[in-house]
């Protein structure tokens, strides 16, 4: 998998990150640089910050110091620019959030209706080209609740690529569901890293990492650790930290 | 009884104009507390601010109090009305306030993912709001909003001692003509105001579950 950076600033930079909630310091002066068309995995043991780390990408997290820039832009404060720039930035969460009120297709259209605009009968066209994407095209007509875990992650993930994003962030995507469906979800996102989308991704499935990813990074305790291509890093982790725990995942 | 059957069309014709307030009075208050709401939630600390005042000072005030300074108050600062139009405002003012809590505890209800997931497709503030989060918290707060409503009918009875010509009014002076019947008429009127809440109850209890189905 070749990046395509000609000439293009990286994606993703994070320079300097400082975040605390209260007296707890849950980023450490992070720095983390996403090219485009990369496929970065975040790993680290609960706590250690990674999905705060993610969340502060399209801002849902503010930061106390330090800089983020998303394609070569500082990160807007609140209002018109910021809303643009989420619209740019897909997030796919760990309890899915998918609207409860609304059919699947229209979960997948909303978006592209209100906020970018397209004909109604444009947007279905395309949420249906979507679901069938995601293997799920016959559930368009059913509300989230009537649909499996792995399901409804996989709307999740169509309403972020209904955008068109430049960049995918999956916070634990697959932390909330039944093992069989966990692997339904992967399958997906392993075609989408194929297909060259940028995702960050903070999971525990580190055969993702191994099959999709072309850099791991290790956070603990609110910083980097350590970042390295994935073969490397379950191969030969460097720090102690990481050894740790990956001697207490791998073990089972 | 006499007095409550030879007067039925003055009751009707009460029970029509008790009936004409309220259902003014809550359409402005349903749109009034939404509003109000809405701003309690908002981002920006003036539109918060506004809303607060606005809920702790008239829903701490006794109705009765709300309805003398709208018919006394206003006349003096300019704003002449008839007394209907005094008493629908004075309804809907006070009602908005318990709307708009009522509202605010559904939009509280909503989970925050929801909002999350609204925010970051790029939606602004009021497209979240409008389009994810109060749909799904007027669902949950039909209830509450029955009970307000419900207070409201009641409520409007206030408006016979403001020179408005609904149900209780009617009531107040068929007692003053036939006296020995205050028991019967008392009894009608009641009926009538026991007959309209049940209606109403009906209906929420309806949308209710024609909302639920959606889940």
């Amino acid at each position: 998998m070749e990046h395509h950076t000609d000439g293009q600033p990286p994606l993703v930079v994070l320079s300097g990150v400082n975040k605390h909630f209260g007296a707890l310091h849950v980023l450490k002066d992070v720095n983390l640089t996403v090219e485009r068309g990369e496929v970065v995995v975040v790993i680290g043991p609960s706590g250690s910050g990674k999905s705060t780390l993610c969340r502060t990408i399209n801002r849902l997290e503010t930061i106390d110091t330090g800089e983020i820039r998303v394609d070569g832009r500082p990160l807007p404060l609140e209002g018109k620019e910021l809303a643009k720039l989420r619209a740019e930035v897909g997030m796919v969460f760990q309890s899915f959030n998918l609207f409860a009120h609304k059919t699947v297709l229209e979960n997948v259209t909303l978006g592209p209706i209100k906020v970018r605009g397209v004909k109604r009968a444009e947007a279905d066209a395309r949420g249906r080209d979507l679901l069938e994407r995601v293997g799920i095209g016959e559930q368009a007509d059913k509300y989230p609740a009537q649909l499996s875990g792995g399901q409804q992650q996989r709307v999740a993930i169509a309403r972020a690529l209904a955008m068109d994003p430049k960049v995918m962030l999956f916070d634990e995507p697959t932390s909330a569901l039944d093992p069989e469906m966990i692997n339904e979800v992967l399958e997906v996102m392993t075609a989408l890293a194929k297909d060259g989308m940028t995702m960050v991704v903070v999971t525990h499935e580190m055969g993702f990492a191994r099959r999709a990813a072309n850099r791991v990074v290790f956070m603990d305790n609110g910083s980097i650790v350590e970042e390295a291509e994935p073969e490397e890093f379950f191969a030969r982790p460097r720090s102690e930290r990481a050894k740790d725990f990956l001697s207490k995942i791998l073990t089972h | 009884m006499e007095a409550v059957v030879d007067n039925l069309d003055l009751l009707l014709e009460g029970f029509l104009r008790t009936l004409t307030l309220t259902a003014l009075a809550a359409t402005g208050a349903l749109c009034l507390g939404t509003l109000v709401a809405a701003m309690r939630v908002s981002p920006l600390l003036p539109l918060r601010w506004a809303g607060t005042c606005y809920v702790e000072s008239v829903r701490n005030t006794p109705l009765t109090v709300v309805f003398a300074l709208a018919v006394f108050g206003l006349p003096k600062a300019g704003l002449g009305l008839t007394f209907f139009q005094f008493a629908l405002l004075a309804l809907t003012l006070y009602t908005g306030t318990f709307v708009a809590e009522a509202v605010r505890s559904g939009v509280n209800s909503v989970a925050p993912g929801q909002s999350e997931a609204a925010r970051t497709l790029g939606m602004s503030f009021p497209q979240t709001l409008g389009l994810v989060i109060l749909p799904q918290a007027f669902r949950n707060v039909i209830p509450p909003l029955a009970s307000v409503f419900i207070a409201l009918l009641k409520n409007s009875s206030i408006a016979s001692a403001f020179g408005v010509a609904e149900a209780t009014s009617r009531m107040g002076s068929l007692i003053e003509d036939n006296p020995s019947a205050v028991l019967w008429l008392l009894a009608a009127v009641a009926l009538g105001y026991v007959v309209l809440a049940l209606a109403a109850s009906l209906l929420f209890s309806r949308l209710e579950r024609s909302l639920a189905v959606a889940r």
